[in-house]
């Protein structure tokens, strides 16, 4: 097996060594509890609020008390929708899309359970969110509006921006699930305008375990958590000081690489996404080509399976993700690719790449030299491609 | 990650068998592009009835393209007779086993090997290899029957255990209680081996009648009566059942549900599948 090309940047990151050296003192001699009254760990204090004010620089937040770290993305994906729901008890109602993240999906179905009525916004078949829909669904009983800013899937950009004016004009509470977008692009919380924005410090750099939520300034909400007086009562429980702090640094060295993501990851990626469409006739792109984000490409083949190819490049030293329904776990297709209406026949067969700024040449070199060999040796066992003509054949069945 | 065995792993990475047979005298294919895996089985079988050469090209996953690969080696060689008794389990046993939730992979086998020895018979056979019976899930198209068939020889007892091996169930749910039902009866025929389904070839007027009988007594009327309903069987005439509701149904303002969902669904399922309900009005 050659060395891992790792191309699965969108399910996790690898920790940046910046990052790793800025934890280590929290995980060896600095042990204190930043809460206690003697120096020894309340001066602990000081690194996770340095790191506070880092990732509130990442998402443009005026204050650095406006950022609640929390455990996960799903947490804080929770938190908000929970919270908000938790004190606008009166409004029943909650806006969301077809294509969000399981962690506001299965959510708002157990809050469909409970009463709540959901509107599960489409999108086109470019991934595009059908923006009439979000609108004429706003009403007197909507509690909060939660809008991804990216896909993980395909890393389609949503049209937050003019969601949020939307929103801002009716007073309606708007929440942005933003841990596909954190250190690929810029974020601005004031430009968006909207009132809560997740992250997720693993996605960019940092170690798993620990997230981030945005609330601003005024956003009425209760907690879901019980507990100490941790980030203000918000979100109780001892704080995760090494993650914070590392999420700290990721913030801080995300926001000096954003540069790289809109000119050397993007134009990698687009090397991998031309290379590997112009070598297959069987094979499409899922999603908007231009309203992406930078790191992430979703390339559809006809004829063969997903997991197949992924055990095959696994085989070849790639790491690589896939919507089929094979791989899911649930024996499901993904819920994005058949939101966006992409015919069975390739979401079955939907590999997605993603980039990061630890990806080289030679990683995007590699795959396009070995992707036709793994592709060929599938369409050679499958039944709907013919391999003496190169054509597919008709499916019958 | 899937936890797949050595096995399992060498043989989709280097499948034997892979291809077409061009003067194959039993073709079959089983599961389809929608549902995410598809197999086509080609057979070629002697006049002593032995299975010469055995080919397959598979759409599928990993563990598809290996239990496919694991059929063709484990019945080249055999009669067909021997090759019939091959059971799904079989086929998950030589590649070491398979994760719960790729049992399906071993049953597509099956059914793929199953279909073929029927159209080498020349017995009448349609898109899937076991379609007799109502399509249950309509997301994957696995029939009553399959399922059946899978409960039965792997004793599943839990639906997703169905939704692992056959993978009815597994996208949108809306099934999931149909499974139940099955499971539940199941379950319940398990201990009272009597209540087979009736054998499929045409029913004389008596066994007709006699299995009518036995129906609404054991079945139909014990299910009425635990809500104060009760049935009376007036006539079968041909397949037109004729019955009258008494008790609680005959004010009851769903009886018309009842007799269509309840009374016709289980004569269908025990007597015949064209039997028409026919209420008498007392």
């Amino acid at each position: 097996m050659n060395t891992t090309v790792y191309l699965d940047n969108n399910a996790t990151t690898m920790v940046a060594p910046e990052v790793l050296d800025a934890m280590m003192p929290f995980l060896t001699e600095r042990y204190g509890n930043p809460s206690s009254m003697h120096g020894f760990g309340g001066s602990v204090a000081k690194d996770i609020e340095r790191a506070r004010q880092s990732v509130a620089r990442l998402i443009g937040a005026d204050h650095d008390y406006e950022i609640v770290f929390t455990a996960t993305g799903t947490e804080s994906d929770n938190m908000a929708i929970q919270g908000a729901l938790a004190y606008y008890r009166d409004r029943r109602h909650v806006i969301t899309s077809r294509v969000e993240h399981p962690a506001v999906l299965s959510l708002c179905k157990k809050l469909e359970k409970e009463g709540y009525r959901i509107t599960y916004v489409p999108v086109d078949h470019e991934g595009n969110l059908d923006m009439g829909v979000l609108k004429e669904a706003v009403d007197d009983d909507t509690a909060i509006v939660s809008i991804m800013y990216a896909n993980n899937e395909t890393g389609v950009i949503f049209p937050i921006d003019e969601i949020g004016l939307f929103l801002k004009e009716r007073g309606i509470p708007f929440h942005v699930d933003a841990v596909q977008a954190a250190g690929k692009v810029p974020i601005d919380v004031n430009r968006i305008q909207c009132d809560l924005l997740t992250i997720s410090g693993h996605k960019f750099h940092s170690p798993k375990g620990i997230g981030a939520l945005y609330v601003r300034r005024g956003t009425r909400m209760r907690p879901i958590l019980f507990g100490g007086h941790q980030e203000k009562g918000r979100r109780p429980g001892t704080e995760n000081v090494p993650g914070i702090v590392g999420m700290g640094k990721a913030a801080e060295l995300a926001l000096t690489h954003l540069p790289e993501y809109a000119g050397r990851v993007s134009a990698l990626r687009d090397r991998l996404e031309n290379g590997i469409l112009a070598l297959f006739k069987n094979a499409g792109l899922n999603g908007n080509r231009d309203r992406r984000v930078p790191n992430t490409t979703n390339v559809g083949f006809e004829y063969i399976e997903g997991e197949a190819i992924l055990l095959y490049l696994d085989g070849q030293g790639i790491a690589a993700s896939s919507g089929s329904a094979c791989s899911s776990g649930t024996l499901e297709p993904s819920h994005v690719l058949r939101a966006m209406g992409v015919p069975f026949t390739s979401a079955h067969g939907s590999i997605r790449f993603s980039l990061s700024r630890f990806t080289a040449e030679r990683d995007v070199d590699h795959v396009l030299a070995v992707m036709p060999d793994v592709v060929n040796r599938l369409l050679d066992i499958s039944p709907y491609w013919d391999s003496e003509k190169k054509e597919g054949r008709p499916i019958t069945l | 990650m899937w936890d797949y065995t050595d096995k399992v792993k060498q043989l989709y990475m280097n499948p034997k068998n892979v291809g077409r047979i061009d003067d194959a005298n039993a073709v079959a294919e089983v599961g389809s592009i929608v549902c995410g895996d598809a197999l086509k089985l080609y057979l070629k079988i002697d006049d002593k009835n032995i299975i010469r050469d055995a080919k397959f090209e598979t759409f599928g996953c990993g563990s598809a393209i290996a239990s496919s690969s694991a059929l063709t080696e484990m019945i080249i060689g055999k009669t067909v007779e021997e090759a019939e008794k091959i059971t799904n389990r079989d086929i998950a046993d030589y590649l070491g086993g398979l994760p719960e939730e790729k049992m399906h992979c071993s049953v597509m086998g099956n059914e793929a090997l199953e279909k073929a020895i029927k159209v080498w018979r020349g017995e009448k056979v349609t898109d899937h290899a076991d379609v007799e019976g109502e399509i249950v899930c309509h997301c994957f198209g696995v029939t009553e029957n399959l399922i059946r068939d899978v409960i039965r020889e792997n004793n599943l007892k839990t639906v997703e255990q169905v939704t692992n091996y056959t993978k009815a169930g597994g996208a949108c749910g809306s099934c999931i209680p149909k499974i139940e039902d099955i499971l539940n009866e199941m379950a319940g025929e398990a201990g009272t081996a009597e209540k087979k389904p009736a054998e499929r070839k045409p029913l004389t007027n008596i066994k007709r009648m006699q299995l009518v009988e036995e129906t609404i007594a054991n079945i139909i009327r014990p299910m009425l009566q635990k809500d104060g309903g009760d049935i009376e069987l007036i006539d079968v005439d041909g397949r037109n059942v004729h019955v009258g509701l008494r008790g609680q149904c005959v004010n009851c303002r769903v009886s018309d549900v009842t007799l269509k969902n309840l009374v016709e669904a289980k004569l269908r399922e025990f007597v015949e599948e064209d039997i028409t309900v026919l209420e008498v009005k007392p």
